[in-house]
């Protein structure tokens, strides 16, 4: 990756936090209603992914933390803004909240909220791909949690069967909702599971973009190359609790610090400082811009955009 | 016309339609190699392939949302659930994945899958092979939910789910199969929404569905030889969207109303045709609507407890009696 890139590559990952930060602001205001899932700490895993991937020619498939992955895919942050605002200018007129993001003319195929659930959508779209032919692969973004339903080794099974185009990106964020990895679940590296369903598969460093990316890129060559799926582990953690409704109660404060020292943003900051590709005072103003960006023009459109209508209510049911 | 088994009229419209596009494609358990549990999918594997006709693990809720994900990009999938029991297992897909996706992402996405499933008794298959589920799906916003009675109704209105935008459940019945019937020779595409009128008359309106058709015009038989008695049968072959009018202009004409379903009564289909009644017509009513249903206990196997359990067409006779203040 050039060097300048990467300057672009942290103001994705800082607009990212700045986004969810304020998604968080005005959900304690109530502008924002629901179950809201906030992306802080993960920054370099969809980051990472995405840039190794095709953003709009790759389908891309996550569970409900999924306002960033559709950022990634290439969709307008005001209209994902205008969508948790329940409005009608939303990516889904407001049917659909932060845990239903879809996007598809940038082929971002949707979150969805039951735990699992993707696997086999993302196998299903993968099967498509290879009836139809064409170059794209599927991406299924989920949780580690996500491995201990039924779905996922139903869904291993057929996609290593069938040779079938999808990189499985298991974000490890050691929590199933409110129960540690530790407590829940009997191994503990989510890329052995997949041993059992003859599937490649590899972990690495979630909190480091330049590790991410280079992990991803031999993942998307491989299943690109079609030689069959390929489950990616990114070993990561989330700064705030699993929803905004979640006291955080369950996490032992020295290890939130911990990770909080390894913060994503932080990794490349320092690192593009050192390169001497960055100034601190460049930063700043980064960020200040983004700041402002966010303000006057995602959340401004989100606030003067009109509510959907009752008379639609049932629009969208049935084609 | 040829007469063909209900069987038969599956496969057909699996090969029309499968000729015609090469989108559509078949997938379930043994619904490839061995030609599907009920032969309704007999030939196709040789005739498509193995890329077009799948058989799958026995994971009816990744291989049903594999064929989802499938529908989202253009493939046109019929998915055979070899019993409506197994779709328990699958109900997350279904209900949470093909039913809500085109509402939660504001139109962006459908799923036009076509889900096939026998549900009924059949012979002593015991409780856990031979319960109904159409009440459960009928409640469910997102869903087309339609159920054969006859061959040529198995035929076209499974061509008309494969091209409809929506998912389509589609229920058939294990001893239905084998049943004949005439089938046009030309193609047919079934309305996927409204009822039919099976047996036109004026004393008395039977409502069933599937197998309860069957047993509505059976009942009608002996009413009108016996009884002198002229009942009035409405096929409710589509039982979401279900055709209010329909139900209102029989209702209107014979002032009475029997609904007849082989599943539980509770939460049932019954229930929910007298609630349409008691809206759009309850003035035109000369009795109360009484439901004929299974009884509510999961299905037995002796064969003395499972014929106790189902409702049979002897039974539609007595009830239409007791409404009429003959028995």
């Amino acid at each position: 990756m050039e060097l300048a890139e990467k300057k672009r590559v942290l103001r994705d990952m800082l607009f990212a936090r700045r986004f969810e930060e304020r998604c968080y602001q005005d959900y304690v205001q109530r502008k924002i209603g629901g179950f809201l899932h906030l992306y802080p700490g993960q920054e370099a895993c969809a980051q990472g992914v995405m840039e190794a991937a095709r953003p709009g020619f790759d389908y891309v498939i996550t569970g409900y933390r999924d306002h960033v992955h559709a950022i990634r895919c290439g969709t307008d942050p005001k209209i994902i803004m205008a969508e948790l605002y329940g409005k009608e200018t939303g990516c889904c007129k407001g049917r659909g909240g932060s845990m239903h993001i879809f996007d598809v003319s940038h082929r971002f195929m949707g979150g969805y909220a039951l735990v699992g659930g993707p696997f086999p959508l993302a196998a299903g779209m993968a099967k498509a791909i290879q009836l139809k032919g064409g170059a794209e692969i599927v991406i299924c973004f989920l949780g580690d949690a996500a491995n201990n339903q039924g779905s996922f080794h139903e869904t291993m099974n057929m996609c290593s069967l069938w040779k079938l185009p999808v990189l499985f990106i298991c974000e490890n964020n050691l929590y199933g909702i409110g129960t540690s990895i530790y407590r829940s679940t009997a191994v503990i590296d989510q890329y052995k599971r997949l041993n059992g369903n003859n599937v490649e598969s590899d972990v690495c460093d979630g909190q480091d973009f330049d590790i991410v990316y280079e992990h991803a890129k031999k993942a998307v060559e491989y299943v690109r190359g079609r030689k069959g799926p390929y489950f990616l582990e990114l070993k990561t953690y989330r700064f705030r609790g699993h929803s905004m409704s979640d006291s955080n109660a369950y996490r032992d404060k020295t290890e939130e610090e911990t990770w909080k020292k390894r913060d994503p943003l932080n990794i490349l900051y320092e690192r593009l400082i050192q390169e001497k590709i960055l100034t601190a005072d460049e930063y700043a103003a980064m960020d200040q811009e983004i700041m402002s960006f966010i303000d006057h023009e995602v959340v401004a459109f989100a606030n003067e955009s009109p509510e959907p209508v009752p008379e639609d209510l049932e629009k969208y049911v049935l084609a | 016309m040829a007469e063909l088994t209900y069987w038969q009229a599956i496969q057909r419209a699996h090969d029309e339609e499968m000729e015609r596009d090469p989108m559509v494609i078949t997938m379930g358990i043994d619904v490839g190699v061995l030609g599907g549990t009920y032969k309704a999918t007999t030939g196709l594997y040789n005739k498509y392939g193995p890329l077009r006709v799948i058989d799958t693990p026995i994971s009816e809720n990744s291989y049903t949302g594999l064929g989802i994900g499938a529908s989202f990009l253009g493939i046109k999938p019929i998915i055979e659930i070899m019993s409506v029991n197994f779709a328990w297992l699958a109900m997350d897909q279904i209900m949470n994945s093909a039913a809500k996706v085109r509402y939660m992402s504001g139109g962006q996405l459908t799923a036009p899958v076509v889900i096939r499933t026998p549900g009924g008794a059949a012979h002593q298959l015991g409780a856990q092979h031979s319960a109904r589920m159409e009440r459960v799906f009928m409640g469910t916003p997102g869903l087309r939910v339609v159920t054969p009675s006859s061959p040529k109704q198995a035929y076209g209105l499974l061509k008309s789910a494969v091209r409809s935008p929506d998912p389509v459940f589609i229920n058939e019945h294990e001893l239905m199969y084998n049943i004949k019937g005439d089938v046009p020779d030309e193609e047919y595409l079934h309305p996927l929404e409204g009822s039919e009128i099976s047996r036109s008359g004026t004393d008395v309106t039977l409502f069933g569905y599937n197998i309860s058709v069957l047993w509505c015009l059976n009942a009608a038989d002996i009413l009108a030889r016996q009884h002198g008695i002229n009942a009035e049968v409405i096929d409710l072959y589509a039982l979401s969207p279900i055709d209010r009018t329909g139900i209102r202009k029989s209702v209107s004409k014979t002032h009475r109303a029997v609904i007849v379903e082989e599943d539980e009564g509770p939460v049932g289909v019954g229930s929910e045709i007298i609630s349409i009644i008691n809206e759009e017509c309850f003035y035109e009513l000369d009795a109360a609507p009484i439901r004929v249903h299974a009884k509510h206990v999961p299905i037995p196997y002796s064969h003395i407890l499972e014929k106790a359990a189902i409702p049979n067409p002897e039974d539609v006779v007595q009830t239409v009696l007791k409404l009429l203040g003959k028995s």
